[in-house]
């Protein structure tokens, strides 16, 4: 088949390979800098295309609870929002995560706290990836870094939140979100037409009648619940761990970002490497699982004498990779906050800093 | 009639719907909730709709009912039942969904989602107990708590300077023009659990005939909560709950057909 290209917004990209993966609803409310996934979805009518719905709900926490209600029914459905957005829906995340519903999480985060800016951020990444909601969860939280992986990322989180039962989340952010790009758009799948067993969505005669919650009064009982989610994230760390390593064969620095700050120190790399220091780039894709074991290995190599975490926070990410290193080199962290994004430059600059190069 | 007589299935005449489980209700002795939850099963089965079915319980008294019934159940956030209940319509518009929510879910933190899903006409039923107090935890003050009335969080009574006043929510939403049937009923008699039966007959049927959204409204007791045994809680329910929610039909075929004592 030949190949589809178009020029892009990250927000469109999500959108069109939302209708391309065969989604069969997505319920959502308009918030700065995402806005323009609802209004894609409707402009190009996903209803006539795939008969997927599209409602507009009077707040995100409406909007997480209609999503809540069609994973009960085991359709494949998605909302989006960005950074106060997912504070309002991370009630009904938990209550997704406790009753084990798939379903497609998009933050096109921005700075905060609270009303903060529209300029992008990600200073979500401790909501996204320790908590959020209350209890022992976990979302598979995966991190793209272009538009392309925008909307590559759409059917394959649909993929694992069916194959785990579990929410994920695509945590990406205001600058990915608005940029366009060219991409080569996903080929368009069916949407289902059969639905899992456990989907509450009439019990057919003669079969057991489902139900879906995340109640259970006695704690023995609820403990054997809580297991068996731990113990499905411990498979999720064995096997979805996704990572991207350039340049890192000779490195002797690693730079470690992810998202839209990698493609910036992408860059710098390019730029210290033009004047003789070898630097590496190791991009973790699943924030949750994070590639701890890859870093670890990195750390543990003789010629790898330290890593720096680039974020847009204040540091998140850089205690992950803390925990990874364990002590064995030194982790450096540079970042700019409140939607502040650095050039190459920069980053090229702290990192001499850091190391004294 | 020797006993051996007695249960020949010749001389039944009343046993509980077969879309009952076994399981022992959670509710208290004499409140009315488990004539509201069994009357829905009864409707369910004589409709013969059991398979097309989902049912939503949200956080209150009403959480355990998915081990109630023998059709599929949903368990939904405190307050979030008619969201839950639109995203699945939405999907499975076939099928028919309801939802059975208290008066500190429908009308204090739903309030929202309520207003909005019956704004935009929801083909759903929504069945409201309003018992004028939070039963599951314990007896605190509700939206549609009485003036004056006593609450373990109003100990001396609905102050309604500083409290705010009984929210008379059923009036209001029969005014949203997606609203088509809205009535209220109680469970203290024969004759009123037979009314009720027929108005969640009617709600499902609106239902069936995508007519929008049908609120069947249960002015009922809460007697553990209320500190009152059985009969002196449907006495006392009587005498003050139905002056302020009076019984009967607000809203029918889409028009309202009854001043119901909107609040002043």
């Amino acid at each position: 088949m030949e190949k589809e290209f178009k020029l892009m917004k990250g927000n469109e990209a999500i959108a069109e390979a939302a209708i391309r993966a065969g989604a069969d609803a997505f319920y959502g409310y308009p918030i700065t800098p995402q806005t323009e996934v609802m209004e894609y979805l409707m402009e190009v009518d996903a209803e006539k295309r795939t008969g997927m719905v599209v409602l507009q709900a009077e707040s995100e926490v409406s909007a997480i609870n209609m999503v809540y209600g069609a994973a009960a029914t085991g359709h494949r459905v998605l909302t989006s929002s960005s950074s106060p957005g997912i504070s309002l829906m991370s009630e009904a995340i938990s209550y997704l995560a406790g009753a084990e519903l798939p379903c497609l999480l998009i933050n096109v985060s921005r700075g905060g706290p609270g009303l903060g800016t529209i300029q992008p951020s990600q200073a979500d990444y401790f909501q996204t990836v320790k908590g959020g909601g209350h209890g022992d969860y976990k979302l598979l939280t995966l991190a793209p870094s272009s538009v392309q992986e925008m909307a590559d990322f759409i059917a394959e989180g649909f993929d694992l939140a069916f194959k785990y039962r579990n929410p994920v989340m695509i945590l990406s952010d205001g600058a990915l979100g608005q940029m366009m790009e060219k991409i080569i758009l996903p080929e368009q799948r069916p949407r289902m037409s059969e639905y899992p067993d456990w989907a509450t969505n009439g019990t057919p005669e003669g079969k057991e009648r489902r139900f879906v919650t995340s109640l259970n009064l006695l704690p023995q009982q609820h403990e054997m619940v809580n297991i068996r989610l731990q113990e499905k994230y411990r498979a999720m760390e064995a096997e979805e761990v996704r990572y991207e390593m350039i340049e890192c064969e000779d490195a002797e620095y690693i730079i470690v970002a992810f998202g839209i700050i990698a493609r910036i120190a992408q860059k710098s790399i390019e730029l210290a490497r033009a004047k003789g220091h070898k630097i590496g780039l190791f991009r973790p894709i699943s924030l949750y699982p994070f590639p701890m074991k890859e870093i670890t290995t990195l750390a543990e190599n003789s010629r790898v004498k330290g890593f720096m975490s680039v974020e847009l926070n204040a540091g998140q990410m850089v205690e992950d990779i803390r925990l990874a290193v364990e002590g064995r080199k030194p982790v450096g962290f540079f970042g700019r906050l409140g939607g502040m994004v650095p050039t190459p430059e920069e980053i090229e600059n702290a990192l001499y800093k850091e190391f004294n190069l | 009639m020797e006993a051996k007589d007695i249960i020949k299935p010749e001389n039944l005449v009343y046993q509980k719907s077969r879309l009952m489980s076994d399981a022992t209700f959670n509710f208290c002795p004499g409140c009315g909730h488990g004539v509201v939850v069994r009357t829905i099963a009864e409707v369910i089965e004589e409709m013969g709709i059991e398979h097309d079915v989902i049912g939503i319980s949200p956080v209150g008294c009403s959480v355990f009912l998915y081990d109630f019934y023998k059709f599929d159940v949903v368990e939904a956030a405190h307050g979030r039942a008619c969201a839950v209940a639109t995203g699945i319509k939405r999907v499975i518009p076939e099928k028919y969904v309801f939802t059975y929510q208290g008066d500190g879910d429908l009308a204090a933190i739903g309030t929202a989602e309520t207003m909005h899903a019956c704004n935009r006409g929801e083909n759903i039923v929504i069945v409201f107990i309003n018992n004028g107090i939070y039963g599951m935890t314990g007896g605190q003050m509700a939206p549609t708590t009485l003036e004056g009335m006593k609450t373990t969080t109003c100990p001396r009574g609905r102050d309604v300077k500083t409290m705010g006043y009984p929210l008379n929510i059923t009036p209001l939403l029969a005014q949203l023009d997606g609203v088509h049937y809205v009535t209220r009923q109680a469970v203290h008699t024969p004759a009123n659990v037979r009314k009720l039966k027929k108005a969640l007959r009617q709600a499902f049927e609106n239902q069936r005939d995508k007519k929008g959204t049908s609120i069947v409204e249960v002015v009922s007791n809460c007697n553990s909560g209320w500190g009152l045994s059985p009969k002196a809680a449907n006495d006392w329910m009587v005498e003050n709950m139905f002056k302020k929610y009076p019984l009967g039909d607000m809203k029918v075929d889409g028009k309202v057909v009854m001043d119901m004592n909107l609040p002043r």
